[in-house]
């Protein structure tokens, strides 16, 4: 089984400060980590490898310093990573993004499943699994929980739901991105840490694999960030209730009440 | 597609709203987007239409009238009876390329992000993920669409001036749903599944529902929602308590999920869900930005926590400082039993 993990360096989010002058994004300083969704993804790989052989093969679109996540994968059971990293990228939204991602896999070869995670933490748009699969024109399945089965040629798949979840079969190629539900994943060994450190990353570029010039970076994606700016403050006072947890509780219910809610 | 001059947009009318449909039901988020559709349809003088597909769909499509729907476009097939976005995207991807609408919105749902970045690829279309604002720009027809990135620090405003149709999802209870109008009427137009739609295809083979999943917690008017400051399972209880008095359902942070002492479908936030309550009581929550996204749109907060100075506590309508083992049980004693 031929499996490409499709991977993103994001921000930590949790320290993402505006800056209050250029109301931008402070990137400098902020640690780059491995999107935790993908942890999932690397892990189901390698548990699906140790049932039915084959390769493992984390891709990742991103800049040069985007091999470490690639080399994190490595280290915890990917085989190989491929990074894939030019300046005519940049700016790539997730039309952009899941097309040259898409024309990567199609370069590795052979490929039978692709695995993403559900999100990136920093676009959080979940639209990059689904944009890879429509691109190559395979069959997809979102949100998937757990595998109930594999064979050489297809899966069996929970795709959960808000409402519940169900079960589907896809035969491969197909892609799938993976919630947290999926599996545990393991913590890297000494021999995965230097298999990592060892491993060579290649670096390819769109125009090595093919990719049209005008679908790529920012003149092939769709959208345009126009403007960013602090989430506005809720309007309104706070009425402070500090006295007596029994005062507190009281003057509480009384103001429900006088809102009718109680 | 890709647009070349501004005669190539005026190609492009209306405003449609992909609506979702479990078990027979309309969702509310399709209500909520068709009273989202509304204005901005009205801006540009055209129409909002409602698309829906699946099996079994056609009896509810017209009531999605009141709610504002001009037009109707049900595509009712066995073939999507189970959820087939393949099936779904290529239905969706004809209409689009047939009836040419502006602006295509849809659900960000388990189901509305698995089909609707699908359609967008496949159509060349600009898609923005969780708006939780739509505006029109007068000039030139472009959608306006604010979402929060980075984790909900920011706010970004996106368009998409050079391709059409412009594509967004709004999560559900970020909008608010219009009040029906029963006496409002929509055309209906029926459109069929081609064999080659349905040539590609994953089968579903068993689907179950789970009638506690997260919609609870969305439906309710009341939410009693727990932080780390809960400290373990027990204080998740006392929480219930307090819920099960109000009539409401208890929610949960990010840190009270990942300590495990509340399931997953309970957390309010950014990787949560989004809620919009008549009261949200936050007990021992510090309000981080991810959390607050989920909830901030509720009608009136309240925190109960012993640092008055906590961003929950700056924001909340009302904010009771103390020890929630007090001020908790305090709330219960003075509501009486229902
Ligand atoms: C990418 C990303 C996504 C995230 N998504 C979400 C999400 O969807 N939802 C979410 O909630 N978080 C999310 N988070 C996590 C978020 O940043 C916070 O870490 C989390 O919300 C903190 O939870 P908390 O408020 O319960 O804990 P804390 O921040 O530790 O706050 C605990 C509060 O309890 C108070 N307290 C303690 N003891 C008592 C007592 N006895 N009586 C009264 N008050 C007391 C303290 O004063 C404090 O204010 C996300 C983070 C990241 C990076
Ligand atoms: N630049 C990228 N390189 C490789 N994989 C990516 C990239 N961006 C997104 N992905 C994959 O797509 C998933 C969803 O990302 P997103 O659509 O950005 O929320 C991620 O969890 C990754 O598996």
């Amino acid at each position: 089984m031929k499996i490409v993990v499709c991977i993103k360096q994001v921000p930590a989010t949790s320290d993402a400060k505006i800056d209050p002058e250029t109301k931008r994004i402070v990137r400098e300083g902020v640690k780059a980590v491995l999107n935790p969704f993908d942890t999932y993804a690397v892990e189901e790989a390698v548990q699906l490898r140790a049932r039915f052989g084959g390769e493992v093969i984390a891709l990742t679109m991103g800049p040069e310093r985007a091999a470490i996540a690639l080399k994190e994968c490595i280290s915890v059971g990917a085989d190989r990573g491929v990074l894939h990293a030019d300046r005519a990228i940049a700016g790539s939204d997730t039309w952009a993004t899941s097309y040259v991602l898409s024309q990567a896999i199609l370069a590795i070869g052979g490929v039978d499943l692709v695995l993403c995670g559900k999100q990136a933490i920093d676009g959080d748009t979940a639209q990059v699994g689904p944009g890879i699969a429509a691109h190559l024109g395979w069959l997809q399945a979102t949100y998937v929980m757990k595998v109930d089965d594999a064979t050489a040629t297809g899966l069996r798949v929970r795709r959960m739901h808000e409402d519940g979840y169900d079960v589907c079969d896809v035969d491969f190629p197909a892609v799938l991105t993976v919630v947290k539900d999926i599996n545990v994943p393991r913590i890297p060994t000494l021999r995965g840490r230097l298999a990592a450190e060892k491993a060579e990353i290649p670096v390819w570029k769109p125009a090595d694999i093919g990719c049209a010039p005008e679908l790529i970076g920012l003149d092939g994606s769709p959208t345009r960030v126009v403007r960013t700016q602090p989430p506005p403050p809720r309007s309104g006072t706070t009425t402070v209730l500090d006295g007596s947890a029994r005062d507190s509780a009281r003057a509480l219910v009384a103001e429900l009440r006088r809102r009718s809610i109680l | 597609m890709q647009i070349r001059s501004e005669s190539d947009k005026a190609g492009f009318r209306n405003v449609w709203v992909v609506a979702e449909v479990l078990s027979g039901k309309v969702q509310p988020v399709t209500h909520e987007l068709l009273g989202a559709a509304r204005p901005l349809a009205d801006a540009r003088g055209s129409e909002v239409w409602a698309v829906v597909l699946g099996s079994g769909v056609a009896d509810g499509a017209p009531a999605l009238a009141a709610y504002g729907a001009d037009a109707v476009v049900v595509v009712d097939d066995a073939r999507l009876a189970g959820f087939t976005d393949e099936v779904e995207a290529r239905v969706l991807c004809r209409l689009i390329d047939e009836h040419r609408p502006e602006i295509v919105l849809c659900g960000a749902t388990t189901r509305g992000r698995a089909l609707i970045p699908r359609v967008a690829v496949m159509a060349r279309a600009g898609l923005t993920a969780d708006c939780t604002e739509l505006g029109i720009d007068p000039e030139n027809g472009d959608l306006l669409q604010t979402r929060p990135a980075f984790g909900g620090n920011i706010l970004a405003t996106i368009r998409c001036s050079s391709h059409r149709p412009q594509m967004s999802t709004v999560r559900p209870r970020v909008m608010k749903a219009p009040a029906p109008d029963p006496s409002r009427r929509a055309r209906i137009l029926r459109a069929d599944v081609t064999p080659s739609d349905a040539s590609l295809l994953k089968r579903v083979v068993e689907v179950f529902h789970d009638a506690n999943a997260a919609f609870n917690l969305a439906d309710a008017p009341i939410i009693v929602s727990g932080g780390r400051g809960m400290k373990g399972p027990d204080g998740f209880e006392l929480l219930k308590r307090l819920a099960a008095r109000v009539g409401g359902a208890v929610g949960a942070s990010r840190a009270a999920v990942d300590a495990g002492w509340i399931p997953y479908t309970h957390q309010v936030g950014q990787t949560g869900q989004t809620v919009q309550t008549q009261v949200y009581v936050a007990c021992a929550i510090s309000g981080q930005i991810q959390h607050l996204v989920g909830m901030q749109s509720s009608d009136l907060i309240v925190a109960i926590d012993k640092n008055p100075d906590t961003p929950m506590m700056k924001m909340a309508d009302i904010a009771v400082v103390g020890d929630v083992f007090e001020v908790v049980p305090a709330l219960i004693d003075e509501i009486p039993k229902l």
